[in-house]
């Protein structure tokens, strides 16, 4: 095993060092004759092979993909685990809006909304934001340029939401995008909050999008899934309490460069049970001030991965590649590979993983002991708490899931852990399905528990028997229908077709308080889609046939998404409610999703259609 | 500012290591940082030479993608299945365009088998079709198409698929040259539709023409 990891870091050594060499040749204004005199170049343009100059520059398409097949160009060498982890900023509501905002799209004063908000009356917003989208210069690793992101407010990630079930807030977002993309991403926009029970006008859809100097007021209800529900209690179904959403661009057709480009957040949702404080509730880990190391210890965690132009060090994206997209530089909270100093005491991570086309399994590791299992409690799939926590060693997600855990560091003080990625993934398309040998994989968080102790007034989740329950799911459906998300004659599709760009097409009118069993199914051994539905969550009904717990205790959750690994199929249970309007079904590999596979469904007053097959 | 002095140190060093192995070494200077859309071009549009179905030869990006907005597609002529449905579809797809096809918007066909389709008979194909100026067939040397096709993306990681050439004629590519703006929709898309998702690339001055308009 040791022997192993010594080949690897000696492989990636060779490689950051092939990649210093081009970039000192070019630095140095060595033209390409001279460098095929000295003997630097071969005829065909690669580096010769010699003294760590071997590494190719590109596979054999030129594209840019993941260094973890060892093939494909890699970013600038960064140090790793030299900068401090960053909590996320907490946004600040504003006073007042001007202009106030409108239940009628104030197309005048220049809003980009098209349609009326339906629940504005309903649900007055109490509390109000303005946000807008802007070109920033930020500094993701001390060894590279500062890189010009596009983020919420200027920050990558975006600002963080906390907010509560029953105060319904609005968010002003404003487009202040520059027509400069920098190299890839479309200056029109649209947030997608992912997962909230939201209008659809509020939602992000694909096709309400809206241009530099426009702006587009989205309303945040709050609210529990079953509010407007004929079968509910007033007031909504207390199991169906969402914890950890995010929010993101979900530009049609290009929300992959735009999400990669810095265009997404983290939006918290607490109530009377899920408190951010330790002393009530639940008693989970207290949110606190949310940003400093002696207050908060319930700290979201955004992963992504980067690939840095191997010349500029300027991240780069390949427009040109419809698999999917990988990175070779892990960034958590906007920083490639910080350092996180905890106490020893337990501590609630809300991990995210925000794509665009990686999926991750992720672990702690403690490096000096490769051996050692180190257990936590996961208590969330998707944002939803689960049943109750369940003890696992590691957590599975593909792009857009997340999941809540404890983890107790007083085990652990004086030690220093990683949060280590061991999914092998060599291409967009998805993961292989092996997972590494522990310190094998990507280190991607490092923790040292050497702050002092501190007061721990969170309970041990292994004492915790039930959150909220889970929602009864025997119901009968109205109607069952079936996607098969799949591949046809070199198009992404659902069913066989493609996402109508216009978003006019409605693929299944779903009639509002009803209850739908979907068949979801990956069709293929090549590749996995993370399938997510937007507005209401599923539970599984069974998973390649079993029950799915067999599959994972955690499977029992609520979830929006579908990670449809190869060839698998499920089956689901939803229940419609609420509101009334369009959303999408799309897979969540956002390359894939540009590429067409994604359809549109709508909730409707009165009945639905009876297409199976949509 | 310290990034790039770091490295201009450490090529210094380099170049000096390579002068005392007795190699002659040009003037060292600091090369200025290549702009994005400089990259992707370095990347993605090698300067293949290619010939039009009029027989002109074409450099890929200095005479066909630099300073416009294109639509690219693969397809071959004896191909059946989706192909002449395709091409018939572009073809509603240049008359809705208009005028601008050819002035600053242009159309590609890049044909999969280059062995079989020499520029006459695409130039026959062409005319079967239709197709106006503006919009040309282009074939070349095998391996500059799989070069091309390759860059461009239109692949399939499975090997054998990848082998079947009516894989790669479903997508269409367009895209903003000097704005770096790339997407791409299948090809079978109604043509209003394929015009509108075009427009998401257009000179940002037409945006603001267009802007208020529309939803």
């Amino acid at each position: 095993m040791a022997n192993i990891s010594k080949i690897n870091r000696k492989a990636e050594k060779e490689k950051q060092q092939a990649a210093r060499n081009r970039r000192e040749i070019v630095a140095a204004g060595l033209s390409r004759r001279d460098m095929l005199r000295m003997g630097l170049l071969t005829s065909a343009g690669l580096l010769v092979s010699m003294n760590g100059l071997s590494v190719r520059a590109t596979n054999s398409a030129g594209h840019l993909v993941d260094s973890g097949s060892g093939s494909g160009p890699s970013s600038p060498p960064t140090t790793p685990f030299v900068q401090p982890f960053t909590r996320m900023t907490v946004k600040q509501p504003a006073a007042t809006l001007n202009p106030a905002p409108t239940v009628i799209p104030n197309t005048v004063a220049g809003e980009g909304r098209t349609i009326s908000h339906q629940a504005f009356n309903q649900f007055t917003p109490t509390k109000f934001y303005e946000v807008e989208q802007r070109l920033t210069n930020i500094i993701t690793h001390p060894e590279l340029p500062a890189q010009p992101l596009w983020g919420f407010d200027g920050l990558v990630p975006g600002p963080l939401y906390v907010e509560r079930y029953g105060r319904p807030i609005l968010v002003r977002n404003q487009n202040n995008l520059p027509a400069n993309n920098g190299g890839f991403g479309k200056n029109f926009v649209t947030t997608h909050l992912h997962n909230g029970h939201t209008p659809s006008e509020s939602d992000g859809n694909p096709c309400d999008y809206f241009r530099p100097g426009q702006f587009y007021d989205q309303h945040y209800p709050n609210v529990l899934a079953g509010v407007n529900s004929t079968h509910q209690d007033v007031g909504g179904d207390i199991q169906e309490s969402m914890s950890t959403l995010w929010y993101h661009d979900h530009m049609h057709d290009f929300t992959s460069q735009n999400v990669y480009k810095g265009l997404a957040g983290m939006y918290l949702l607490f109530n009377d049970y899920d408190t951010g404080d330790e002393t009530t509730g639940f008693h989970l880990p207290s949110f606190g001030d949310g940003v400093s190391d002696d207050s908060n210890f319930d700290v979201p965690m955004l992963f992504s991965d980067h690939l840095y132009d191997s010349e500029t060090g300027i991240v780069a994206f390949d427009t040109f590649n419809f698999d999917g997209v990988l990175g070779d530089r892990f960034l958590v909270n906007g920083k490639v590979q910080p350092v996180m100093h905890v106490h020893p005491r337990r501590y609630r991570f809300r991990w995210l993983d925000a794509g665009p086309s990686r999926f991750y399994q992720l672990f702690f590791t403690d490096k000096t002991s490769l051996n050692q299992r180190i257990k936590f409690h996961q208590i969330s799939t998707d944002g939803n708490l689960l049943d109750h926590p369940v003890e696992v060693e590691s957590i599975r997600l593909g792009v857009a899931e997340r999941a809540d855990l404890v983890i107790d560091f007083s085990k652990y003080a004086g030690k220093t852990l990683y949060i280590e990625n061991r999914l092998e993934q060599q291409d967009g398309r998805g993961p292989t399905g092996k997972v590494l040998a522990a310190g094998q994989g990507n280190l991607i968080l490092k923790i040292v528990v050497d702050l002092p102790a501190i007061a721990d007034n969170s309970v041990d989740p292994a004492t915790i028997t039930r959150f909220y329950g889970l929602p009864d799911k025997t119901a009968a459906p109205r109607i069952t229908r079936t996607f098969n998300f799949d591949r046809s004659n070199g198009l992404w599709t659902i069913n066989g077709r493609s996402m109508d760009p216009e978003c006019q097409e409605v693929r299944a009118r779903i009639s509002k308080n009803s209850v739908e069993h979907w068949i979801v199914t990956n069709s293929s051994g090549g590749w996995q889609h993370p399938a997510h539905i937007h507005f209401e969550e599923f539970q599984f009904l069974s998973v390649n046939g079993a029950p799915p717990a067999s599959s994972g205790l955690v499977l029992n959750g609520r979830k929006d998404v579908i990670r449809l690994e190869h060839n698998m199929q499920t089956k689901t249970f939803f229940r419609f409610r609420d509101f009334v309007g369009r959303y999408p079904f799309h897979c969540h590999n956002v390359v894939h999703e540009d590429h067409a596979m994604m359809l549109i469904w709508e909730i409707v007053d009165g009945v639905g259609d009876n297409i199976t097959n949509p | 500012m310290r990034y790039r002095n770091k490295f201009l140190g450490v090529a210094l060093l380099i170049v000096g290591v390579m002068l005392a192995g007795h190699v002659s070494v040009a003037q060292v200077e600091t090369k200025r940082v290549k702009t994005p859309r400089e990259r992707l071009a370095e990347r993605s549009f090698p300067n293949v030479t290619l010939t039009t179905h009029e027989g002109k030869k074409v450099k890929f990006y200095d005479d066909l993608l630099k300073d416009k907005i294109v639509l690219i597609n693969f397809m071959y002529v004896k191909c059946e299945g989706t192909c002449p449905g395709t091409t018939a579809n572009l073809v509603k797809v240049q008359k809705l365009l208009g005028e601008r096809v050819g002035k600053d918007i242009f159309m590609y066909s890049i044909t999969l088998k280059p062995e079989e389709d020499s520029p006459e008979v695409l130039k026959a194909y062409a005319k079967a079709y239709k197709v106006g100026p503006g919009w040309q067939f282009l074939t070349g040397d095998t391996k500059d198409i799989e070069l091309l096709r390759q860059k461009l993306g239109f692949i399939d990681r499975d090997p054998v698929r990848d082998t079947n050439k009516s894989n790669h004629i479903t997508m269409l590519r367009w895209g903003n040259e000097p704005h770096t703006l790339w997407a791409g929709c299948p090809a079978s898309l109604a043509p209003a539709k394929i015009v509108k998702e075009i427009s998401l690339v257009d000179w940002p001055a037409a945006d603001e023409v267009r802007r208020g308009g529309e939803r």
